[in-house]
C-alpha cells in the first residue's frame, strides 16, 4: 500500500522577508522595477566564511533555505535519505563567468572554481557535502516544472517507502547577462512596474526575480507537519481551452471534485500575453472558487512556484490566508485543500494538490 | 619586490574570494596553505593558472608548487626569477 507524503518543514529565501519563518507575509515589500532580488539573509550566520567564498549566490540562498527547513523539521541531518533539487538555470552567474573566461582568454587559463559552481547540480551537491549526506542526490532541470519534477521524484520514493525523509528544494538566481538577453527578447517588462500593480498589468513580459525554497518531505506525519501532498501533474504543452478540463481530470484522479477545493493559488505574473491561461478559471467551473496569487510578491523565475508551494503550506498549517495574496478585500475561511496551478509563457504547466493534515 | 608582493596579496584576495581578508592582514611570510590563510588544493590550481596567465610562468611539475606557494615571499621570489611578462 502506498504511503502518504507530508511536508514537514519549509525554508524560503525570496524577495519578501520569508527566510526567518517567524512571520507570514505581514510586512510586504513592494518594488518598482523590471527585476527584483531576494532579501539577503546574513549568510555568515549560516555558512562558514571558508565555505562561502566559493559559493555562488544560488548556493548561498539554497544553503540558508535548506538549513532553515532542516532546523524546523527538528531532524538530524543524518536522517535525510535523499536530496532532490529543481532549478531552471542552475548557478547561471558562474556559468556566465566561466563562458566569459573561455572567450576572453582564448580557451586558455580556465580555473576550476567557476566550472565547479557552474554545473546545475552544484546546489544539491554542496548541500549534501555540507551535511555529509551520501544518499540519492539528484537535480531536475526543466524550466518552470523543475521543482515539480523534484517533488514528483520525492513523492514516488516516499510512497514506495524507498526513502522516509527527503530534502526537496528549488533555486534560481538573477544575473546580469540573463536579464539583458531576456529584456531583448521581451520576456521582461520593458518599463519598471510597481509590484503591487503587476497583476493588473496590461503589458507584455514579467518582473524577473530569484529565490530558493526548500522543504522536508516525509512519509510519516507528525505534530509539526504542514500538509499532505496529494498529487502532482505536469504538462509540457497545454491548450488554453483544456486547462479547466485537465484540472478536473487531475482532481478526479485524486478522488476529488472541484467543489472539494477551498483555494486556488495561481501563478499570474502580469504578462498580458500568458495570464490568459489563468483567466480561463475566472469563468466556468472554478469561477466562484477563492483565488490567491503570489508572483506580485516573489517575481517570476523558473522555480517561482516554490514560493507558491511555500505559501500553500503556510496557509494550510496556519489556517490563515494573508490579505497580501488576495485581490480585493474579502476573507477566506480556513482552507483545507489547495490547488496550485502554474505555467510560464504557456508552457510547462503544473498542478500541485495539497490537503491540510 | 615589495610592489610585487602587494600585487600578489591583492590578486590572492580577489581571485580566491577571500572576502574577509584585508591585504595588510597577510604577512609576507605567512603560510598560504594549512595554518595560515587556509588555502586548499583547488586554490593551488587557481594560483598555478594565475602564474601562467599573469606572469607567463608554466609550472612543468606541479609538485614545485609546494615550495613556490609556501608564502607570498616565496611566490614573489619565484616570479621575479622566472617571469616572462
Amino acid at each position: 500500500m502506498k504511503k502518504s507524503v507530508y511536508i514537514q518543514s519549509v525554508g524560503s529565501v525570496s524577495a519578501q522577508k520569508t527566510f526567518d519563518n517567524s512571520s507570514f507575509l505581514e510586512d510586504i515589500i513592494t518594488y518598482n522595477d523590471t527585476t527584483i532580488r531576494v532579501i539577503d539573509p546574513n549568510y555568515k550566520e549560516y555558512i562558514p566564511p571558508a565555505a562561502a567564498r566559493r559559493m555562488a549566490k544560488g548556493i548561498k540562498m539554497s544553503t540558508v533555505s535548506a538549513k532553515n527547513a532542516l532546523t524546523e523539521a527538528s531532524i538530524e541531518e543524518s536522517e535525510i535519505d535523499a536530496i532532490i533539487v529543481g532549478t531552471g538555470l542552475g548557478c547561471i552567474g558562474d556559468s556566465e563567468k566561466f563562458v566569459k573566461d573561455i572567450i576572453d582568454n582564448d580557451e586558455q587559463f580556465l580555473t576550476p572554481t567557476r566550472f565547479i559552481q557552474s554545473s546545475h547540480n552544484t546546489v544539491a551537491g554542496q548541500i549534501a557535502l555540507g551535511m555529509g549526506c551520501k544518499g540519492h542526490n539528484f537535480t531536475y532541470v526543466h524550466s518552470s516544472i523543475s521543482l515539480e519534477s523534484s517533488l514528483l521524484d520525492a513523492k514516488l520514493q516516499l510512497e514506495e517507502d524507498e526513502a522516509q525523509t527527503i530534502l526537496v528544494g528549488a533555486v534560481d538566481e538573477l544575473v546580469d547577462h540573463h536579464v539583458n538577453t531576456h529584456h531583448l527578447i521581451g520576456h521582461i517588462k520593458e518599463e519598471p512596474t510597481e509590484t503591487s500593480n503587476v497583476l493588473k498589468s496590461q503589458t507584455k513580459g514579467a518582473i524577473f526575480s530569484e529565490g530558493a525554497h526548500f522543504f522536508v518531505l516525509s512519509n510519516k506525519k507528525n505534530e509539526g507537519s504542514y500538509a499532505e501532498l496529494l498529487g502532482i501533474k505536469t504538462f509540457n504543452t497545454l491548450q488554453i481551452e483544456a486547462v479547466e478540463t485537465e484540472i478536473i481530470h487531475f482532481l478526479n484522479d485524486n478522488s476529488l471534485d472541484p467543489e472539494d477545493i477551498d483555494l486556488l493559488i495561481l501563478g499570474n505574473n502580469g504578462d498580458v500575453e500568458f495570464d490568459t491561461y489563468y483567466q480561463t478559471l475566472d469563468e466556468g467551473t472554478f469561477a466562484s472558487h477563492p483565488k490567491a496569487y503570489f508572483k506580485h510578491l516573489s517575481g517570476e523565475y523558473d522555480t517561482a512556484n516554490g514560493f507558491g508551494f511555500w505559501l500553500a503550506n503556510k496557509i494550510l498549517k496556519g489556517s490563515l490566508v494573508p490579505s497580501a495574496v488576495l485581490r480585493g478585500k474579502h476573507e477566506i475561511p480556513s482552507p483545507k485543500s489547495i490547488l496550485i496551478y502554474n505555467q510560464y509563457r504557456g508552457e510547462n504547466h503544473s498542478l500541485l494538490l495539497l490537503k491540510k493534515c | 619586490m615589495s610592489e610585487l608582493k602587494q600585487e600578489l596579496k591583492e590578486k590572492i584576495i580577489e581571485q580566491l574570494n577571500l572576502e574577509d581578508v584585508a591585504v595588510d592582514e597577510i604577512q609576507d611570510n605567512d603560510p598560504l596553505f594549512g595554518e595560515g590563510l587556509g588555502l586548499d588544493s583547488i586554490d593551488a590550481l587557481e594560483l598555478i593558472v594565475m602564474l601562467d596567465k599573469d606572469y607567463g610562468i608554466k609550472l612543468a611539475d606541479p609538485k614545485e608548487g609546494r615550495k613556490i606557494f609556501e608564502s607570498v615571499q616565496t611566490m614573489a621570489a619565484y616570479i621575479e626569477a622566472n617571469r616572462s611578462r
